[in-house]
């Protein structure tokens, strides 16, 4: 066998045990999903699954998803791009703590989320006078609650590290402010511009908990489709098709932001700017960033407000609730019990998507000697993304109807959920790690090796330090989102050992002003305790590489 | 006119530079030259109105700039590394501030500045494909597209290698002189400032210790630690001064500061000495000899001669090598 060849081998080799795992618990779920549409009663019939895209209720779905997909994204870029010139690259008392506040929302639990606006723009909130709710404006709101954060989170990371001075040469050539934006500054953040754009429309479109709980019934996307279509309507083959159409076009949109990234890296040179104190010309960003701060903060004190409410007055009834099973017992198990569920939940799901990670990460960053091996390499590095183009709806569902018979007999297993959890996590915490590790010389360990290191002991010297607390991070990020998780935990989480946010859904959906307290302070321990893993993470300060 | 009126600078409290006054009449060339750190940057940088002045006052013919943004100021800054636009052609990069005023004949104009700088037909290039040196022309040429009325060098060719240094900072004489540009020139290297500049301003612990036309300052550097830094060898005090003095037929004076090829090993050479070693580069050999009465002393001999380690020598003194303290100056 000739050396390349043998480094190809050693490379599937030990790329096999991810790609087993991923085998199993993706591909075998997602294609037995798919499956069960176009076979219908033992005889493969394509024509119906086509036949579903020419119902008039699913162009209006898809309709509705990209519209409502498009505006999200452009409204969260407008906000989210000021906030990010500000919190990144001017310094004033406070920043760090309005920038992690702005931040937060990313890893927010959308059941959360989807409540908290309710609780604000609903019939008897502090603006339903506006009469929104249950409307598309709603659901765009909701949007960009999350994904302005996205945005800061991306373009901010880029715009810390970009060299001011480019934009001081153009100034010192006599371009104003706005021209140095434009011709100069907007230009060097285009990769990471196309990156959080991309992003942001994968995660609107794909949206599940905030559709849900606002759009109910009235304003489906693709993803809420597919579940409503599964678990309520048992149409498996409309809703194979649904997920059929999404996997393509996701994987289309990933491709084609690949490819728009790639094009001329302007090779910048990437310092650490000292942020400057602000000044009058900050004005409109300021206003920008003051206004996504109320669009942040005005649902989230709504809740809070709301969670401290009963029978017209202050009292902490609600959350004393939180150890009963609610009004006309409307749950199985009281609500503490779901809160130590999602907690061990979270952490099965941390230590399995970091092990993943950390393996994909390692095998698709190591230093290819041949084209076809670093073509190997980002094969892999495509593969282990897919979980972000497939709904967490396809894959929870998935999960039910092909892991329920033996050798795989995981229907009753603690491990299911925490499982399909890590996978939705996986490519956060790769896209955390990849970066950290692809951004070691590789001189470093040849020059630990030349020492007389091993290359496990290499390893450990140089990559470890460098890796640690980025690991952390990912583990944070994986962990707030397990907690946080409601598409694929929807089906799979066990009647009697349900998970928060399927807590929170049960409770909205039953009658009784007890049941949606429940809901509301449910909601603020669920959102507190990813807030407080997210500080946390933050204060590692690890910028999040781009998908 | 460019004047400099107690200029201060601090960043969070700590001064990089103090209380600096300079004058730059039009059309000349002014060197700011210290070492690493001792704030000649930052001075650059708060003409150019990118850090805000602590105290003092830039003005522009007589007009107070304060509050005048970097874009209205005109004046245009080169970097060291050039900071070209890697999105933008080589002519784009260099039309870019005619494209801001919406100058007419932008390509032609485009075409005679990158003709000026030596890269003709370089203009559909994007600057990652160019060598350091190439990016620095351009980024002239763009520097002079805008027409500043003052040019601002943040030490310009620092990032290149020796032999292309030289070459460029004579090209860039030969283009401020052609263009009667005015310019401001901050370097830490003193050759590079001898052949860009007409002044010269030296630059120790944020303040301005020396300046002047440079042939002056070269001559009378103000004290041993400017002296050293423009390249003299060694200082000399007292009795030691005075005996290289005599050599050289000058009356005796409390210090003196010698270059490294003031003493050159002649047979009818005033002082003696014994070689204590000797080095041959390719345009001399280089010794260091003791000199009774003077100590250690650099000198040079020619390539055919060769003085022995531990031989006597004879030495001459040029006395347009030396800078000469007729009062006692601080010690180092």
């Amino acid at each position: 066998m000739s050396p390349a060849v043998s480094r190809i081998a050693r490379l599937l080799g030990v790329a096999a045990i991810p790609l087993a795992i991923l085998g199993v618990f993706f591909a075998l779920p997602v294609v037995g999903m798919v499956s069960r549409g176009f076979w219908a009663d033992g005889t493969f019939d394509p024509g119906a699954v086509l036949g579903v895209l020419g119902r008039p209720r699913v162009h209006r779905v898809l309709w509705f998803t990209l519209w409502s997909a498009s505006l999200g994204t452009l409204l969260s870029l407008a906000l989210g791009l000021p906030a990010a010139h500000v919190l990144y690259r001017r310094r004033f008392p406070g920043v760090s703590v309005l920038r992690a506040a702005l931040l937060a929302p990313f890893v927010l639990p959308t059941v959360v989320v989807g409540v908290a606006f309710r609780q604000l723009v609903g019939e008897s909130g502090p603006l339903g006078f506006l009469g929104i709710d249950g409307s598309p404006i709603a659901i765009i709101a909701g949007l960009v609650f999350f994904n302005a954060s996205v945005v800061i989170r991306i373009v901010g990371g880029a715009w810390e590290s970009l060299d001011p001075r480019a934009g001081e040469a153009a100034a010192a050539l006599g371009a104003g402010p706005w021209q140095v934006l434009r011709t100069v500054t907007l230009p060097a953040l285009r990769p990471s511009l196309v990156s959080a754009a991309s992003v942001v429309f994968l995660f609107c479109a794909t949206a599940f908990g905030v559709v849900l709980t606002l759009g109910g019934l009235a304003y489906s996307s693709v993803e809420t489709e597919i579940y409503l279509l599964t678990a309520n309507l048992l149409d498996l083959q409309a809703a194979a098709a649904l997920s059929v159409l999404q996997l393509v076009v996701v994987t289309g949109l990933l491709l084609a932001a690949a490819r728009a990234r790639r094009t001329p890296d302007p090779a910048l040179s990437r310092i650490l700017a000292r942020p400057r104190r602000l000044s009058s010309g900050d004005l409109p960003a300021l206003g920008g960033t003051a206004l996504l701060g109320l669009l942040v903060a005005g649902p989230i004190l709504a809740l809070v407000a709301g969670s401290l409410r009963h029978d017209d007055a202050w009292t902490l009834a609600n959350y004393r609730a939180l150890a009963t099973t609610g009004e006309q017992q409307a749950l199985i198990a009281p609500v503490t019990d779901a809160l130590v569920t999602s907690l061990r939940t979270a952490f099965d799901a941390t230590w399995m998507s970091l092990l993943l990670g950390l393996t994909v990460a390692v095998v698709v960053t190591r230093r290819s000697r041949s084209v076809s091996e670093r073509r190997v390499r980002s094969v892999l590095d495509g593969v282990f993304m897919l979980p972000l183009g497939v709904s967490a709806v396809t894959l929870g569902f998935g999960f039910l109807i092909t892991l329920d018979r033996p050798p795989l007999d995981l229907r009753d297993s603690p491990l299911l959920v925490p499982i399909a959890q890590a996978l939705v996590a996986l490519p956060l915490v790769v896209r955390t790690l990849v970066p950290v590790l692809a951004g070691v010389d590789d001189r470093l360990r040849q020059a630990a090796a030349t020492l007389g290191a091993a290359p496990w002991r290499a390893s450990l010297t140089v990559d470890l330090p460098v890796v640690a607390r980025p690991l952390l991070a990912a583990a944070g990020f994986a962990f707030a989102v397990s907690l946080g998780e409601f598409g694929a935990t929807s089906f799979l989480a066990r009647d009697e050992h349900p998970t928060l946010p399927v807590v929170i859904f049960g409770l909205i959906g039953h009658p009784g002003p007890m049941n949606y307290g429940m809901a509301l302070a449910a909601s603020v321990v669920l959102a507190s305790t990813t807030a407080a893993v997210m500080l946390a993470v933050e204060r590692l300060h690890v910028p999040v590489g781009s998908f | 006119m460019l004047s400099l009126r107690d200029v201060s600078v601090s960043y969070d409290g700590v001064p990089a530079v103090v209380d600096v006054d300079l004058e730059l009449p039009d059309g000349e060339v002014l060197a700011v030259l210290g070492p690493s750190g001792c704030g000649k940057s930052t001075l650059l940088r708060a003409v150019a109105g990118l850090e805000p002045l602590t105290s003092g006052s830039v003005s522009w013919d007589g007009a107070d700039l304060r509050g005048v943004p970097t874009h209205r100021r005109g004046f245009a800054l080169l970097f060291q590394d050039g900071q070209l636009f890697g999105h933008l052609t080589v002519a784009r990069n260099v039309g870019y501030a005619l494209r801001l005023r919406r100058a007419p004949n932008v390509r032609e104009r485009v075409a005679e500045l990158l003709e000026l700088v030596g890269l003709a037909g370089y203009g559909d290039r994007l600057p990652a494909t160019l060598s350091g040196g190439e990016r620095q022309r351009v980024a002239l040429a763009r520097a002079l597209a805008a027409e500043p009325r003052l040019l601002l060098l943040d030490e310009p060719l620092s990032a290149l290698d020796a032999g292309l240094r030289e070459r460029l900072a004579a090209d860039l004489r030969t283009i401020l002189r052609g263009a009667g540009t005015t310019a401001l020139m901050v370097t830490h290297d003193h050759e590079e400032a001898f052949t860009v500049a007409d002044r010269l301003a030296v630059m120790r612990a944020g303040g301005v210790v020396q300046d002047g036309p440079i042939a002056e300052v070269w001559r009378e550097p103000v004290d041993p630690e400017t002296a050293l830094f423009l390249g003299y060898a060694r200082v000399f005090r007292d009795d030691a001064a005075a005996a290289i003095l005599a050599a050289a037929g000058r009356p005796p004076a409390p210090a003196v500061a010698v270059r490294r090829s003031a003493l050159t090993v002649d047979a009818h050479g005033q002082l003696t000495g014994v070689v204590l070693s000797s080095r041959a580069t390719p345009e001399q050999i280089r010794l260091v000899v003791d000199v009774p009465g003077v100590g250690e002393a650099d000198a040079v001999a020619p390539l055919d001669s060769h003085p022995a380690v531990g031989q006597p020598a004879r030495l001459a003194v040029d006395s347009g090598r030396l800078a000469v303290w007729v009062t006692a100056p601080a010690p180092l």
